[in-house]
């Protein structure tokens, strides 16, 4: 069962279910009609300097790697896919800046409008007007999502076959859609991590064991598709059932 | 200045942001240099060369990637745990993030424009030779293609397989020649790349 965010929907977020579902554009994987993958010969890190100045201030400012991952994915799914990744991270930025108080859209605009211009745009960030830096108490003071010591047993032993869940939470999740419902084989136990899918609502770390699980591409993808491939992946317990569970 | 909307919009933020004191610009320009000058590819490839080297640093490498960098001393990109993967003639690696676009800092630096493109993220999950076989890279089809998506706090890295034409090579020389992409996995090295 994963943790049920229902609550935080009606309560923090004071959002529809269906609106903060969080099977978003971000959530790629096995999404047909994107093309060919195109490469650029010695690239730069940074294309244009906007880009180094947005990497350096998420960087500098980031204090919870989950809620700024959750607050890229809510940006609007039009300039996920056009503003290219730094556009996608100051979506992310000012999404999270305006939900903790530090900025205001009306804000930004008038800085630009201050410069000479013109502020009408595509604008990514989504903030949530129902979101406030009061309601994230039950975080602590945690940037980067560590490993925790152990303090339950794995549930999961290694060489055995699981099954994902097959829905997502309310969310933000990092259970993708493509291995929902599939079988797996547990190969690695990494021991308790924090919990994503709380800590990024500001519900806490709630901290679970966390583990690689291979499928197979058969199983993922069919067996028509191509022979001796797999994916790993890294899953958190409360993704995963027992298949007498079924 | 820049000319499209974004980058007029994130330059409007930096500077409110900076009006507030929330942020110095010193501060935004010296992340920038760190991470233009001292986290790179040249790090993971000190690692390989290293690790193709001394089978004892290998060994200890692929046990626990997180310790055997310690030596190290790389700066920036923090990583909680790194796990290297290695490449042999029966498996081939290659790493992904189909869910934002996590990859290991540390060792490799910023990533690619491609790797954070939609077309990988969604294609190398489901038809990995397809996509490396456009990228350059035919792999056998007796190897097994395993792809890594980092889906939490966990990084990758493939540890490459040394071409034999390089067994006489320095251990510096030998970093000179390790590319990013055959850390990430997309790439083969050496003369002969689609045996």
């Amino acid at each position: 069962m994963l943790v049920d965010l229902s609550q935080v929907a009606e309560n923090e977020y004071g959002l529809k279910r269906e609106n903060n579902a969080m099977d978003g554009i971000h959530d790629l994987g096995g999404k047909a009609g994107f093309g060919t993958v195109e490469v650029e010969d010695d690239e730069p890190y940074f294309h244009e300097s906007w880009e180094s100045r947005v990497f350096s201030m998420v960087v500098n400012l980031g204090d919870n790697t989950d809620r700024f991952r959750h607050a890229v994915e809510r940006i609007d799914p039009i300039s996920y896919l056009s503003d290219t990744y730094y556009g996608r991270w100051l979506g992310g930025l000012e999404t999270k800046l305006v939900e903790d108080g530090f900025v205001t859209q009306r804000e930004i605009s008038e800085h630009m409008r201050a410069n000479g211009i013109s502020d009408e745009g595509r604008v990514a960030a989504r903030p949530s007007e129902h979101i406030s830096k009061e309601n994230k108490s039950q975080n602590s003071e945690q940037y980067y999502n560590t490993p925790r010591p152990a303090s339950s047993e794995p549930r999961f032993q290694l060489g055995q076959t699981v099954r994902a869940v097959p829905t997502g939470s309310d969310g933000h999740t990092r259970l993708p859609a493509y291995v929902r419902a599939k079988k797996g084989e547990i190969v690695a136990q990494h021991g308790e991590w924090i919990f994503p899918d709380s800590h990024a609502h500001g519900l806490g770390e709630m901290p679970q064991n966390l583990y690689t699980v291979a499928f197979s591409g058969g199983e993922l993808w069919g067996l028509h598709l191509e022979e001796k491939t797999e994916v790993r992946i890294d899953l958190f317990e409360t993704y995963l059932m027992e298949l007498q569970d079924e | 200045m820049s000319n499209s909307y974004v980058g007029l919009r994130a330059e409007a933020l930096e500077s409110l942001l900076i009006e507030k004191g929330l942020i110095k610009s010193d501060q935004i320009d010296q992340t920038i240099s760190l991470y233009n000058e001292r986290v790179g590819p040249m790090n993971g490839a000190r690692v390989v060369a290293k690790a193709w080297k001394d089978p004892e640093y290998k060994k200890r490498l692929v046990e626990d990637g997180t310790g055997a960098i310690e030596e190290f001393g790389f700066v920036g990109g923090q990583i909680e745990k790194l796990v290297v993967v290695e490449n042999s003639d029966s498996v081939h690696n290659v790493v992904v993030c189909t869910l934002c676009s996590c990859y290991p800092w540390a060792v490799l630096g910023l990533p690619p424009r491609w790797y954070k493109d939609p077309a990988y993220r969604s294609r190398v999950v489901k038809e990995p030779r397809k996509v490396l076989e456009e990228m350059g890279t035919t792999l056998p089809k007796d190897k097994t293609v395993r792809v890594w998506d980092s889906s939490a706090e966990i990084r990758y890295m493939v540890l490459p397989q040394m071409p034999p034409e390089w067994s006489d090579l320095s251990e510096s020389d030998l970093a000179e020649r390790v590319s990013r992409d055959s850390m990430i996995g997309v790439e083969l090295l050496g003369l002969d790349c689609s045996a």
